[in-house]
């Protein structure tokens, strides 16, 4: 098979690295040759973050340039806009429809774009919508966007749910185990 | 076993599996983790945070003195401030392997410079490691050690940051019994007197020699069939990339990359029509194997700037011409900023009220120099604030010019800040230092440092008093603060610049981050008595947002340092719970 790339951007605090830690877990488990990257540093401190995992027969490069992934899974919608240029043009974009202002924004000194979504629509075919705020809550807890949004990824990959289970089990901690198995259910209730 | 692990995991690894016995560093990213899972074996392995690079490696020399494998571990630009040990290193060699790793950062992520520290092997004349994945990170530490005893020198073994960072997949072992040799005086390798260094510079080059022939059969400089007649050399991650853009290409995959095996090189160079070097940054390798006499096609098409990744290599070589366009509107940026509640914000705060020249330095108070407090006139490296303060001032001598406050982290401090302060002290300087003490190294995810009576083995320990330091040195005027009581900062700041004398001013409030999981009573706004002035957005506080002409708090992100609500001139601010408990008014 032919490496599939897949980004996972948002805004650091929104769990992203632990959302691309389960997602590559589960590549292994499957028995894929896998790698994945972020960047760790200044973005902690509420900037934007990206990680990349790729898997397949082979993998080489660890990350991927413009026009080059097959899923961008967006956990604030800024941030599926500000990534876009590295979709594929066959590429599917899933998109929380959350915002969470970036400082200029809150503080006046810049303004966030209108319609991100309708956007997003008009410049790619594929694009799947996912109020993750409101199933995340319904789940649980607010927290918990970030497996919701696994739950909606797990329908568009060929991975046995078991093996999603199994690896959410093993990376959350057993306190937040059971609204987080929640969130990743509500995830894949949706209509695609 | 086969597990997902980082390059800096791997590195952890391939130390324990390799029989280490000391491990040293400070933190930096992307080095950090490589410590901080090391100390995961603790029980095998002795490791510390170090007060700085040059340190760490003089601690890691030592324990290879003692016949024990060592390693170190730095960002890029630590390697500057270990470059003397290192060279001295390079002349005593090394009893029990000695591995140094630095993790560049092509592309700067979290770094001042892009500096590339292969020419570091070059110019101490030691072997260089180059791993392209975990699996080669874990086994070129291990790999390394033995290199080090072999031939008497420490290694040089450099990840960058998509190696560090990348998880890929890695087959474990267990630890290897390695028996120390103990601790033999030897005058003539050791002790770097001009007689003893000039027999020693003899043996450092007939070192590199043998080296050289190592490297031609280094099972890891290795030739990979091709469909094709181009040929292609890499290094490090960037033989990743190029194995995605030319997937019918001969290979020529350089791991052991200094000193190059030449006769390796040039039958490889015999075998292709046309030969590409792909590697991130400088043409190390290039200029190498062009002085071989091999013609190549290099950076003159291939990025020095940046990073690498396929797409980038596609088009740099004119095989992608195709560039999508999009019709968007305006992204805005998403910087990172100061947490809400942060103890740094008020100090930039009030410095931003004062006309003063702020010289500053590296870690998470950095941010203070983006807007909206846009308070830092200059960030060159660690430990530069205090001596750029002193140096500026000594310039603006006998002119009229705003008084010069130099600031600085706790850790940094540590780090690089003393001696600045020392030769401040000793040359009557009359700046003033604010020490932003926060217990801990922030910027790099929280390491203890030498003041915060802890190590990384987790043991207590003598913490270093900043205030008594600076008081031992000849500081006269040295005062610790609360630094979320703005008036109180704002004022005795603008009173000590204003001494003909240095002082120091050390801040008393840890990182918010310090205190994960706890629930902090907010503080809200009174929309009926806000009047939308915006003075509270000042500070840039992430908590606070303006929508419509209105404030508003976030409660989810507020932790009520109360610091907003002592700025608002119409007191329109309030704590939603008065008795709650607060960042500044933390119980237990
Ligand atoms: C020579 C060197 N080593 C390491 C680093 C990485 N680094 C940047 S800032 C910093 C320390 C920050 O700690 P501190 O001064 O206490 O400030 P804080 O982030 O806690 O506010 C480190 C380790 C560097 N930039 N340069």
């Amino acid at each position: 098979m032919q490496t599939e790339s897949i980004i996972i951007c948002g805004v650091g605090g929104q769990g992203i690295l632990l959302a691309s830690d389960i997602l590559a877990e589960v590549c292994l488990e499957a028995g894929y040759d896998v790698k994945k990257s972020e960047v760790h540093g200044m973005s902690q401190r509420g900037g934007d973050v990206i990680s990349t995992v790729r898997y397949g027969k082979k993998v080489y490069s660890p990350i991927i340039g413009e026009n080059s992934a097959d899923i961008i899974l967006a956990l604030e919608k800024l941030e599926a806009l500000r990534n876009i240029s590295y979709l594929k043009d066959s590429g599917k974009i899933i998109v929380n429809d959350y915002r969470w202002d970036p400082l200029p924004v809150a503080s006046g000194l810049d303004s966030y774009p209108e319609n991100v979504i309708e956007v997003l629509k008009s410049n790619v075919k594929n694009v799947y919508v996912v109020n993750g705020a409101e199933l995340a809550e319904k789940a649980g807890s607010l927290r918990t966007m970030n497996v919701v949004l696994l739950g909606t990824l797990s329908l568009f990959l060929d991975f046995p749910k078991e093996i999603w289970i199994k690896v959410i089990e093993k990376k959350i901690p057993s306190k937040y185990l059971e609204i987080n198995l929640e969130a990743f259910e509500k995830g894949r209730d949706i209509k695609i | 076993m086969k597990a997902l692990l980082s390059g800096n995991e791997a590195v952890a690894r391939g130390a324990w599996e390799g029989g280490v016995k000391v491990a040293t560093a400070y933190p930096g990213t992307p080095s950090t983790e490589i410590l901080e899972e090391i100390a995961k074996y603790k029980k095998d392995i002795y490791c510390e945070w170090s007060t700085n690079e040059k340190v760490a490696l003089e601690v890691a020399l030592g324990a290879s003195y003692a016949g024990v494998r060592a390693l170190t571990a730095m960002k890029h630009v630590g390697l500057n401030v270990a470059a003397d040990p290192l060279f001295s290193a390079s002349y005593i060699g090394a009893t029990g392997g000695l591995v140094i790793v630095s993790c560049d950062d092509p592309g700067m992520h979290s770094s001042q410079n892009e500096q590339d520290n292969r020419h570091y092997a070059r110019s101490a004349k030691i072997p260089l490691l180059e791993p392209s994945d975990s699996q080669e990170a874990k086994d070129f530490a291990i790999l390394g050690f033995e290199i080090s005893e072999e031939f008497d020198t420490p290694v040089l073994l450099r990840l960058t940051t998509r190696i560090s960072h990348s998880k890929s997949i890695v087959e474990l072992n267990v630890r290897r019994d390695i028996p120390i040799k103990g601790y033999k005086k030897d005058f003539s390798k050791r002790v770097l007197l001009p007689a003893v260094a000039r027999e020693r510079h003899v043996f450092v080059e007939e070192r590199l020699r043998r080296l050289k022939e190592f490297a031609e059969n280094f099972p890891f400089n290795r030739i990979e069939e091709g469909k094709s007649e181009i040929g292609v050399i890499a290094s490090g991650v960037a033989y990743q990339y190029a194995k995605e853009v030319f997937p019918d290409a001969w290979f020529l995959k350089l791991s052991f990359s200094y000193p190059l095996p030449e006769n390796l090189i040039k039958k490889f160079a015999s075998l292709v029509k046309k030969i590409y070097i792909v590697e991130e940054n400088d043409p190390f390798l290039e200029t190498e194997i062009r002085a071989m006499g091999i013609k190549v096609i290099g950076k003159e098409k291939i990025p020095q700037i940046g990073e690498l990744n396929p797409t980038i290599l596609r088009r740099s070589l004119g095989f992608e011409k195709k560039k999508k366009i999009y019709d968007l509107p305006h992204i805005p940026k998403r910087p990172p900023a100061l947490c809400p509640g942060c103890p740094h914000t008020p100090v930039y705060y009030a410095l931003s009220r004062l006309k003063v020249i702020v010289t500053g330095d590296i870690g998470c108070y950095t941010l203070g120099a983006l807007p909206p407090l846009n308070t830092t006139d200059s960030c060159a490296e660690m430990g530069a604030s205090i001596s750029n303060a002193l140096g500026l001032e000594k310039a603006l001598h006998g002119m009229e010019h705003p008084k010069v406050v130099a600031v600085i982290g706790d850790s940094t401090f540590l780090h690089s800040g003393i001696t600045p302060l020392i030769d401040m002290v000793y040359n009557k300087g009359t700046s003033t230092v604010i020490i932003l003490d926060n217990s801990t190294t922030a910027m790099t995810g929280h390491q203890d440092h030498p003041g915060t009576g802890r190590t990384l083995m987790g043991e207590e320990t003598t913490k270093i008093s900043l205030e008594r330091l600076c008081k031992a040195i000849g500081i006269k005027h040295t005062y610790v603060i609360d630094p979320y009581d703005v008036k109180q900062t704002k004022e005795i700041i603008n009173r000590e610049i204003h001494r003909p004398e240095p002082s120091v001013i050390i801040t008393n409030r840890p990182c918010v981050l310090l205190f994960r999981g706890k629930k902090w009573t907010p503080a809200i706004i009174n929309q009926e008595l806000c009047t939308g002035c915006k003075l509270c957005l000042k500070l840039g506080c992430p908590a606070i947002s303006l929508r419509g002409d209105k404030l508003f708090i976030d409660e989810f992100l507020c932790s009520g340092c109360e610091v907003c609500i002592e700025m608002c001139p119409l007191k329109a601010i309030k704590l939603k719970d008065p008795q709650g408990e607060t960042v500044k008014n933390p119980k237990s």
